[in-house]
């Protein structure tokens, strides 16, 4: 069982969404979680001005597949169509420590105890950095909700927050009723509809273009991203066995050799300190484009609803041609035709408002991480160089000054 | 290149300017102690003092290693990734100006002499050409000796040699010297692989590294054999040095009735040595000996290790190129302007950092590896030399055994009185007698040997791994430089987002 406490973290983790927590009528944060096994327990403590809840102050435990059924049920709701909804935090992913774990537990044999002790360190490392990344994740979705004009007041939210037992039984209610089946239409061929819509208003029409181009990139970008993480740890673990090695040797050896073991060692810390940094850096990185990713397909969502509701309209339109060549139920099919201009209408209005906010959203979101990693690398850097500097200086004078024939080191 | 001057010296630039392996071996080169063999009969080195053990007492780095000594718990904050409190006692004179070498003793600037007309010469190898085609093609080598030493015939030769020829001097040289107890540097290993590739006529990029790592090992195969006192005066190595022509070493070839002959040699030693039981009266040689078996297992352990994260490293680097393209192209896609610049900008800095560790940082581990390679070979013939002295022991005492039979052979024919025999009896003792006190004065020779030659192995080992730790040092102190650079260069412009 792991738990951690966020206080000091609080700022640093909050990186994909800014500003999510400026209202002070309702306020959400993820201050604590439980790690049992497969199921991750997050004490969601919530803070409201807001008189439809009973309580100025209070905390509440749920599990991640309480947050995907409020997900669900707000992409369910058709109040809801022309908003873009918040992703779904994705599920808690410990599958790559688990493996770590594995093979640690397989390989101690051939390992020094030191050797063992460090990848127990990293091992444990790790698992913390998945399990913040879990948790900043679930937190900035409620932190979505609470913000949204619309969400904020919205009736499965406010008992997710407040219902003071297990949501398992409400859960199962909901699944029997909708079977999930709005989600599966949503999910498919979204993009050809998107796509063979004739679009007459050119707002919408940008909209489309650059958000399915912008889709594929982010993602590929966000695949790179996540490979290139994945050679950073390889290189890392690599360092922590030469480390090993070097310590071996350095014990048996006479002191000349100890020295420049030592050395070798030192340079190995060095080269792995800048690697963790780099890997660190780029991690938040990844995080931003997944995140983004997540929240473009959401946008695309929109559009694909607005479109259905385009084809709906038209649909409605040829209905009531239909219905006035023969005469019969035109005035049924007028008010449906109305109902369908009206719903287009709503989505078209509330969905520019959606997408205009979004990309402000986006590019602040990018900058802020932008120029915290920048100014982080360069710290970082200017931590190495000193102590590069100053151990060249000890190991040269140290080279120089000792052994017997100084003049041997007159290149150095 | 460098914004400190504390560390400015010119010895360093002309160290880190240079990263071409070539640099790197002539440092090594002139940094050649004075040659202490100059007749084979050097100095007598007692048990107690075996090299460089006795540290100097003004010994700077004494106090700070008891910092980072491996058994302290000091030494953890090192190896974590915090500040180091153990690094804190180095006071801020450690940085300013170094102590100016040249502040010597007079008998410190004698050496220096010494070094400077002794030991001048300079080799390198260069110009792989393809000769031949199909499986019958070989590479060929330039080998420029340049030389101000009066036994070679010229002050530069310039001779054409492929790699049979080197294999050819390590095993003229080995089956000369290494019963003496001398170590031999070996050759650099046939690879029928990486052969294979380059006579198929494969132009790609594996095959051109795996000349270049050829012709370098060569190289420093070279410099090593002249290094020592004894082979640099041995005429089979003039010979290969100096003559434009050289007869064909055929017998290096792996199936060639010598190649079979070494292997069936090979074995038969392996199992003398597994009979030989010898009685080591040499406390020296015991520890010696046990050290050099640790050290085999540990370097090879750490030459795969390094291996393995040079080959990490590589794909890293292409990630790091793919993540760059990627994201240059979302930079293409977004469409707010600022943002879109950014990133493209972003991309490009990764780019270059990508560039920077190829060149610098990713460089210099491979040269570790390749040092590493060379010292897993060095040590393997520093085991041989000792089974060579297992050998001259088991042949001193197997004359001791014969001597023992001829006497008692000797006093039972004076019982049986046949006076002929007793003749030749007597005149085999008296044979095997000096065969005993040859096999104790080679025994005791090739001990002495032995001694000086492992003293000089540690001293060059030690000056080899600090010439590239410190050259790593030098350019990971210009990586930190240069990503400094970039990175603020990329700064203003995620703060131009808005």
């Amino acid at each position: 069982m792991t738990s951690i406490s966020e206080d000091s973290d609080k700022e640093k983790v909050r990186s994909v969404s800014v500003d999510l927590n400026n209202d002070a009528s309702l306020v959400i944060d993820i201050p604590d979680a439980l790690c049992e096994r497969d199921k991750v327990k997050f004490t969601i403590h919530i803070k409201t001005t807001l008189s439809s809840f009973q309580k100025s102050e209070f905390s509440v435990p749920r599990q991640h597949e309480d947050f995907i059924w409020l997900h669900d049920t707000i992409v369910e709701t058709e109040e809801y169509a022309g908003l873009i909804i918040p992703p779904a935090p994705p599920k808690p992913d410990f599958e790559g420590p688990r493996e770590k774990m594995h093979k640690l537990g397989e390989g101690e044999s051939s390992m020094t105890k030191e050797e063992y002790a460090k990848m127990k360190q990293e091992l444990e490392a790790e698992y913390l950095a998945v399990f913040k990344k879990t948790v900043q994740v679930h937190e900035v979705f409620l932190q979505r909700l609470s913000s949204h004009p619309m969400f904020r007041k919205d009736r499965n939210f406010q008992i997710f927050l407040e219902y003071d037992q297990d949501l398992t039984v409400r859960r199962k209610n909901a699944k029997e009723m909708f079977g999930g089946f709005f989600k599966n239409m949503v999910k498919s061929a979204d993009e050809v509809l998107i796509s063979g819509v004739k679009e007459v208003d050119e707002f919408f029409e940008q909209e489309k273009i650059f958000l399915l181009d912008y889709s594929s990139k982010i993602k590929d970008a966000t695949a790179k991203a996540e490979k290139m993480t994945r050679s950073h740890k390889n290189v890392a673990d690599d360092y922590n066995h030469i480390s090993g090695a070097m310590n071996s040797i350095a014990a048996d050896n006479n002191t000349a050799f100890k020295n420049v073991c030592v050395f070798f060692l030192i340079v190995c810390v060095l080269q792995k300190l800048e690697d963790r940094v780099a890997s660190d850096q780029e991690l938040k990185l990844t995080e931003l484009l997944r995140y983004y990713t997540r929240d473009i397909q959401a946008a695309k969502d929109l559009l694909y609803r607005r479109a259905r509701a385009l084809a709906d309209y038209e649909n409605s339109n040829k209905t009531l041609d239909k219905a006035r060549l023969k005469g019969k139920d035109i005035a049924q099919a007028e008010e449906n035709q109305k109902q369908c201009l009206r719903k287009f209408d709503k989505l078209s209005e509330s969905g520019k408002k959606e997408l205009t906010s979004f990309k402000a959203r986006r590019v602040v979101a990018f900058r802020k991480n932008l120029i915290e990693m920048t100014e982080l690398e360069i710290k970082h850097a200017k931590v190495r160089r000193l102590k590069c500097c100053v151990y060249h200086d000890m190991f040269t004078q140290q080279c120089s000054g000792s052994h017997g024939k100084p003049g041997n080191m007159r290149e150095f | 290149m460098r914004s400190t001057g504390s560390y400015a010296h010119q010895r360093c630039v002309a160290c880190a300017q240079n990263i071409s392996n070539q640099k790197l071996v002539q440092g090594i080169l002139d940094s050649i102690p004075s040659p202490e063999a100059a007749c084979l009969s050097a100095e007598d080195i007692s048990p107690s003092s075996n090299g460089p053990r006795d540290d100097d007492p003004d010994d700077l780095f004494a106090e700070a290693t008891e910092e980072v000594s491996l058994d302290s718990p000091e030494r953890q904050p090192i190896l974590s990734d915090g500040p180091s409190p153990a690094i804190t006692p180095v006071t801020p004179v450690m940085i300013s100006p170094r102590v100016d070498v040249f502040d010597r003793s007079p008998d410190q600037d004698e050496d220096e002499e010494e070094n400077r007309d002794t030991f001048d010469i300079q080799i390198s190898v260069s110009d792989p050409e393809k000769v031949g085609d199909g499986m019958n093609a070989y590479m060929v080598y330039k080998v420029t000796t340049k030389t101000s030493l009066s036994i070679f015939s010229r002050d530069e030769v310039c001779v054409k040699r492929r790699f049979s020829d080197f294999l050819g001097l390590y095993s003229k040289l080995a089956s000369k010297y290494m019963h003496m107890g001398y170590i031999v540097p070996p050759a650099p290993e046939k690879s029928i692989v990486g052969m294979t590739k380059v006579k198929v006529g494969k132009e790609d990029l594996s095959s051109v590294e795996f000349v270049e790592k050829r012709r370098s090992a060569l190289e420093r195969y070279l410099l090593r054999t002249v290094k020592h006192p004894a082979l640099l005066k041995d005429p089979d190595v003039l010979q290969f040095l100096e003559s434009s022509e050289l007869p064909r070493a055929v017998s290096t070839q792996a199936l060639s009735g010598a190649g079979i002959l070494r292997m069936v040699n090979k074995a038969a030693d392996a199992v003398n040595k597994m009979t030989i039981k010898m009685n080591e009266s040499d406390a020296w040689f015991e520890e010696k000996q046990q050290q050099f078996e640790n050290l085999d297992v540990q370097l090879r352990k750490l030459h795969a290790s390094v291996e393995s994260l040079v080959c990490h490293r590589k794909e890293l680097s292409v990630n790091t190129a793919s993540f760059a393209k990627s994201a240059a192209m979302l930079g293409n896609s977004e469409d707010h302007t600022a943002l879109s610049r950014a990133l493209s900008q972003l991309a490009e800095v990764e780019e270059k950092i990508d560039q920077l560790h190829q060149d610098q940082s990713y460089a210099d581990f491979y040269l570790i590896s390749e040092l590493l390679g060379d010292y897993v070979r060095l040590i393997t013939a520093v085991k041989g030399v000792f089974d060579q002295r297992m050998k001259a022991w088991a042949k001193w005492q197997d004359a001791q055994v014969m001597l023992q039979r001829k006497r008692e052979a000797e006093a039972k024919l004076q019982y049986a009185n046949k006076p002929d025999k007793l003749q030749q009896a007597t005149d085999e003792i008296r044979e095997w007698e000096g065969k005993v006190q040859q096999g104790e004065r080679d025994f005791e020779q090739i001990s002495k040997n032995i001694r000086r030659e492992v003293g000089r192995f540690e001293k060059d080992r030690v000056k080899d791994f600090r010439v590239v730790i410190i050259k790593y040092l030098e350019s990971l102190v210009h990586t930190q430089q240069q990503l400094i650079k970039y990175w603020e260069a990329f700064l203003p412009e995620a703060k131009a987002i808005a």
